[in-house]
């Protein structure tokens, strides 16, 4: 049974990403009492599923490993992996919740050795790695290197077969539980801060680019997997029709944003992602690499205007101001790039190896039906409204942000959950 | 030049944008373009058009008056509706061509030897005599469209085609002895006038 006391004094966090562990640190260290829910086997989100951040192109793993460090100094702070919040009631001040536990069926005896992963023989569709280019997992596994807690997880799917007894069987620290059961928890909580983050757009809703189709034509968190040593190819930029090495890369910015056929928003990331993204392709292969980067205005705001010049400056790579109409693919499976250039409006015709679709990021919750009444934007994206109450938006819920707005929009919501708990509390008129 | 062109020149003066979104159907979009291209790479017939859509709606915006309304361009537009599907803004493309087309049109401004335009000419003349389209009438005078010489090499060349659809019934030679015609005529050309009316009203206003 898993215990977790919370009072009306309590802030409830949605989501392990860096806005929910950001909020959950900033509120719990000024001595709130904070309950962090995570729906995946590990925190950390999106943001340790990129390569490097921009603008400094650092790793995320040193941030994690911050706030990770952070939260195991911190009595405060419950962090529930596998956890996710099913109903919500209730007002400021006065929550109710109802969290869905799903069994890890390893226990805290773990030590991440990975003697069962080596053990089962049963595999599945690597989500850490977007499932790109038949990325896999074991049945038993840690979600990624820097995952926390570092616990391995069973998949649900195994239990019941020859491949669970075999993990129980390989653990020298009895920490294989398969007797593990789904429970449900209620907690009482003063204020919620949702930091639910985003999920990618469906690249096969752009029909005319191919995406579905063509397999030289892939997405920009697919890249990210692609250029981490970690990652499916090991951090080898290649095509993944034939594995050749990727020289010839392509950017199609604006994919799914800014299209009131798709997302009528901007997602403000995308920019800053392939002028990054352009950066491995130059580590890779240096004067070889040969990158073009279609845009219909570059959005690279105030400091990171910089790091665009820089990138401009560079003679391989071209920037060419139009919207691709279509891609299609030739018969050396090369993805063809067509359009008109609005600079001398002149058709072209483009083969590139690899085309990266700079696509766009919606709320991966409906916030319309989460069975109490908060204050959506027509994208989807949560309102600050004072109808929310005791209801916050972190990061990405509130709106497209890069990890550094969604870091400083974690700490904003944390300070008015904080007003809401002071308020029960009494401590504030 | 025709009188309405020069009224319209004096009316507007230099801002060729506000003329086309008082004058040109679906012409207040004009102003919604973002410049993306998509429309241009995703014509069909992009090839063949002197100045694609996006650089139309950015000639409009530049007072471009005369290069506009005298191009080939919009008259190239099939309305294949690929642009419409395409456009991250929803612009009506295919209908803001066709709009700038009956503009241009109007103000006696078209290409003068512009296939697409002496077609819709001829379809017209041909349509609004009898409310019916006289197909052997309008075939003959597309054939002899581009002089007396062309007409009868195109005609020589399509005979057995001709001679076929006689024999299946598809083609009734008597027709060029007037033809059938709807059976309310004078109402059909009351309809007409009416209708011209109604429009020289509006451009009036």
């Amino acid at each position: 049974m898993t215990d977790v006391i919370a009072t009306n004094e309590t802030i409830l966090v949605v989501g392990g990403g860096i806005s929910g562990m950001t909020a959950a640190l900033e509120a719990s260290e000024t001595g709130k009492q904070v309950v962090l829910v995570e729906k995946n086997p590990t925190v950390g989100g999106r943001v340790s599923q990129l390569y490097k951040y921009f603008p400094k192109l650092c790793f995320p793993t040193c941030g994690m490993e911050i706030n990770l460090k952070r939260s195991r100094q911190n009595n405060n702070l419950t962090v529930l992996t596998l956890a996710e919040v099913t109903a919500v009631s209730g007002k400021a001040g006065d929550y109710s919740v109802t969290v869905k536990m799903t069994p890890r069926f390893v226990n805290s005896n773990c030590t991440a050795c990975g003697e069962c992963g080596k053990a089962v023989e049963a595999e599945f569709s690597d989500e850490h790695n977007y499932e790109f280019m038949g990325a896999k997992r074991k049945g038993a596994y840690l979600p990624h290197n820097m995952a926390y807690p570092q616990r391995y997880v069973i998949d649900p799917r195994i239990i019941g077969t020859a491949d669970a007894d075999k993990a129980k069987a390989a653990c020298k620290f009895d920490a294989v539980d398969l007797e593990q059961k789904e429970e449900t928890i209620e907690l009482k909580v003063g204020a919620i801060v949702y930091a639910t983050g985003w999920r990618p757009y469906d690249a096969n809703k752009i029909q005319p680019y191919g995406y579905d189709r063509i397999a030289n034509v892939i997405t920009s968190v697919e890249f990210e997997r692609m250029a981490d040593p970690n990652g499916p190819t090991g951090g080898k930029l290649v095509r993944p029709s034939d594995g050749k090495e990727a020289k010839n890369v392509a950017f199609i910015q604006c994919a799914g944003s800014r299209d009131r056929n798709h997302l009528k928003h901007c997602s403000r990331i995308c920019c800053m992602a392939s002028l990054k993204q352009t950066t491995y392709v130059q580590d890779a292969f240096g004067a070889d690499a040969n990158i073009s980067v279609y845009y219909i205005d570059i959005r690279a705001i105030d400091r990171f205007e910089d790091f665009y010049k820089k990138v401009q400056a560079q003679d391989n790579v071209t920037f060419i101001k139009s919207k691709v109409a279509n891609i299609v693919e030739d018969k050396d499976g090369n993805a063809v790039c067509r359009g008109v250039d609005t600079e001398g409006y002149t058709r072209y015709e483009n083969p590139h190896d690899l085309v990266v679709l700079a696509i766009g990021m919606e709320p991966s919750v409906n916030f319309n039906n989460l069975g109490i009444d908060v204050v959506a934007n027509e994208h989807g994206f949560l309102e600050p409204d004072e109808a929310n109450g005791g209801i916050f938006a972190a990061g990405v819920a509130s709106d497209a942000l890069d990890v550094n707005r969604s870091v400083q929009s974690a700490t904003a919501a944390a300070l008015r959950a904080i007003q809401v708990v002071n308020r029960v509390g009494g401590t504030e008129a | 030049m025709s009188d309405l062109n020069t009224a319209m020149v004096e009316k507007y003066r230099s801002n060729f944008l506000k003329e086309v979104e008082a004058n040109v159907e679906e012409g207040d979009w004009v102003k919604m373009c973002m410049q993306c291209g998509v429309c241009s790479g995703s014509c069909p017939l992009g090839n063949a058009w002197e100045h694609p859509p996006q650089e139309i709606f950015m000639m409009i915006r530049a007072g471009k008056r005369d290069e506009v309304l005298s191009s080939s361009s919009m008259w190239m537009c099939t309305s294949c509706y690929n642009c419409i599907v395409r456009c991250p803004r929803e612009l009506p493309i295919t209908h803001i061509m066709h709009g700038l087309a009956h503009y241009a049109k109007r103000l006696g401004l078209s290409p003068k030897e512009q296939p697409t335009a002496k077609f819709a000419q001829l379809f017209w003349d041909n349509l609004s005599k009898d409310g019916r389209v006289n197909e052997l009438k309008l075939g003959l005078a597309l054939y002899f469209m581009n002089g007396f010489g062309e007409g009868i090499k195109t005609s020589l060349k399509m005979k057995d085609i001709g001679l076929g659809m006689v024999k299946t019934k598809r083609m009734n030679v008597m027709e060029i002895l007037g033809g059938h015609s709807v059976k309310d005529k004078s109402g059909f050309h009351a309809m007409l006038k009416k209708a011209a009316e109604i429009e020289e009203a509006k451009i009036q206003k």
